[in-house]
């Protein structure tokens, strides 16, 4: 393989037990230069075990980790060098003010005072934080805290940035926020791997991976990964959503239906054929709806649906 | 689409206002949630969420306005409410070094179930979750799906008939979120009406309408799909095209375009008139040396409602 189209990171056979438990079971995934890769999945799905080890701060019981053409488990060190890690809490401290923070973390990776500079009046502008420099971390909100916390992790311009769940409990509007910032170190070149619970976050990434219980359900684009969805979501808008449900339960090629506040999403083989017979089983039973139609299928729907079809990961 | 109308209400709350001192917390929020509605709560942080439903469960007076839950004044009987209101916190507020049976016992000395009724309520609260032959496990080995529904079991004892749930499913496994959220509309079933706050948008979708709050004010209320359909002010397109960065610039001069953000290898582009975009949009990137592969309509999520209307309310105070 040309040395120029190795991934950059290069994850294979990853296992980490904690007691009896396997935390990360067999995890293989490659990351390629540039991406924004996500590591998706609920909580307990292996997520951090798997940036701690890509980090090099826990060691895997098996398994092999290539960066940049590095093996970060036998030079742990060297890896270091070009990757910056944000761990779901990051170490700020409270009693100190936004630029006192970004100084310790530069002071660490011994970055000169004009570089620090640049770097912090760039990024902190970025994020929309310039006015707030003399604040003390303590006094922040929370998504202004992830920021900070991207801030002081990015003061060494790392070629590969680790971030785990970094918009956990961060409101839409700074999530917005914290995702365009990622999208302009994209354009800088930075890889990214980040990881989250929110399933609907994936839609952001170039690809990811979807984890469960340690392994990899799946690994393509976002787009590839809803075509993976079997069958099809149609969606009834009903005010008499459970009524709805059991007027369709048991029909031949109709699945799981899932209540939501406008009605029902219900799982079916083949939409074309089964939206008129859901119409009828809804008219035949007397239930008001106000229209039959073809959902998207969300992540979750498709997460679940694997799950479902045996749950075995690729 | 016909929104409910609350038909008996549960919840009235009428210009309701807080203050802290100077700050103004609650800015004359009224809205009614109706017996066995599902009402979401939508919210950056700090927007004055937390502050209502502490109003509402009697924890905090009100500085002006009134609120009545089950009935009763807020303001005037706060303990009487507190009888009436089941609530479930993100962090399930259960007793892990205790059992199951243990916590839901706890739980209902706290909400005073009568002893005579304390067995048969138990016994619904384990059905419910699930938790049948786990009587005596610790919550602690439990996972987190489980402990979730014991958590709204332990908050249900009493049977209020109303229900706080403060963003109750994230980080859950799906199939674990699914079944709590049909354990939720089932409940709402039975007439208990359910107050969710959360800034986890997937939640929102389970309920029969949502409430937006920013900085005090409640800027927009609707079902779902209502708020789908008219919030946003505009209609959205994905715009698939090579260079990302450069078309993000070049659009924020676009004529018509009212904002862009980016989703993994795609924009979302938010226009006044989709189909004059259509016509107008390959033109204007085309002079740039930007060309779009794919352009066309998508059908906004509640994020980005949330996120519009929430600029939008920001542009219209800054104006003010």
């Amino acid at each position: 393989m040309n040395e120029t189209h190795r991934p950059i990171v290069e994850a294979s056979g990853l296992t980490k037990r904690f007691d009896a438990v396997a935390a990360v079971d067999g995890l293989s995934f490659t990351v390629e230069r540039g991406e924004i890769f996500g590591l998706v999945g609920p909580d307990g799905a292996g997520k951090t075990a798997t940036m701690r080890m890509l980090a090099g701060v826990m060691q895997p019981d098996s398994g092999s980790i290539v960066i940049d053409g590095i093996d970060v488990m036998s030079d742990p060190e060297e890896g270091k060098q070009h990757i910056s890690y944000m761990p779901q809490r990051f170490g700020l401290y409270e009693d100190l003010t936004v630029d006192e923070n970004i100084r310790f973390y530069a002071d660490l990776f011994e970055i000169p005072a004009d570089i620090r500079e640049q770097r912090a009046t760039r990024l902190l502008a970025a994020s929309g934080m310039s006015q707030f420099r003399s604040r003390l971390a303590g006094q922040l909100s929370g998504g202004m805290k992830q920021k900070l916390g991207l801030t002081c992790a990015l003061v060494h311009t790392p070629r590969i940035l680790l971030l785990d769940e970094p918009t956990t409990g961060v409101d839409p509007v700074s999530r917005r926020d914290f995702w365009r910032i990622l999208y302009g170190l994209r354009e800088e070149g930075v890889t990214i791997l980040i990881s989250t619970a929110y399933l609907d976050e994936a839609e952001r990434c170039n690809r990811l991976a979807l984890l469960h219980g340690g392994r990899v359900l799946y690994c393509d684009t976002p787009a590839a990964l809803k075509q993976r969805m079997p069958g099809a979501i149609v969606v009834i808008s009903s005010p008499a959503g459970r009524e709805a449900r059991t007027a369709i339960a048991g029909l031949d090629g109709v699945g799981n239906a899932l209540l939501v506040g406008d009605g029902i999403h219900a799982v079916v083989d083949d939409a074309a054929l089964r939206m008129p017979q859901l119409r009828e089983a809804l008219q035949r039973a007397n239930i008001a709806f106000s229209q039959i139609a073809l959902g998207e299928p969300s992540i979750e729907d498709v997460f679940v649906a694997l799950l479902e079809n045996g749950g075995r990961p690729q | 689409m016909n929104a409910r109308q609350p038909a008996e209400p549960q919840i009235i709350v009428e210009s309701l206002v807080k203050r802290f001192g100077s700050f103004v917390a609650v800015d004359n929020v009224s809205f009614r949630i109706g017996r066995g509605e599902i009402m979401g709560f939508l919210g950056p942080n700090g927007a004055g969420k937390s502050t209502i439903i502490r109003i509402l469960c009697g924890l905090l007076r009100p500085t002006a306005g009134r609120a009545l839950v089950a009935g009763i004044d807020v303001a005037e009987d706060p303990e009487r409410v507190r009888e009436h209101i089941g609530y479930m916190s993100q962090k399930f507020s259960l007793y892990r070094d205790l059992s199951v049976e243990e916590n839901l016992r706890f739980f209902g000395g706290i909400y005073r179930v009568p002893q005579s009724e304390l067995a048969e309520r138990m016994r619904f609260a384990i059905d419910m979750a699930g938790l049948g032959g786990r009587e005596k496990a610790l919550v602690s080995t439990l996972a987190g799906g489980w402990q979730q529904r014991l958590a709204l079991g332990c908050a249900v004892l009493h049977r209020p008939p109303i229900l706080f749930l403060d963003e109750p499913t994230s980080g859950v496994e799906p199939r674990s979120r699914r079944r709590f959220w049909d354990l939720i509309h089932t409940l709402a079933a039975t007439g208990v009406s359910v107050l969710v706050s959360t800034h986890y948008m997937d939640e929102a979708e389970y309920c029969h309408r949502a409430a937006l709050i920013n900085q005090g004010r409640l800027i927009a209320v609707g079902s779902p799909e209502e708020l789908k359909h008219t919030a946003l002010g505009g209609e959205l397109l994905l715009l698939e095209i090579g260079n990302l960065g450069a078309a993000l610039a070049a659009l924020a001069d676009a004529p018509d375009v009212l904002d862009c953000s980016v989703f993994g290898n795609a924009l979302h582009v938010l226009v006044r008139d989709a189909e004059r975009s259509f016509r107008e949009l390959p033109g204007f990137l085309g002079q740039k040396g930007l060309r779009p592969s794919r352009l066309e309509r998508i059908k906004p999520s509640l994020e980005d409602v949330f996120v519009q209307l929430i600029a939008l309310d920001m542009a219209k105070r800054r104006a003010a």
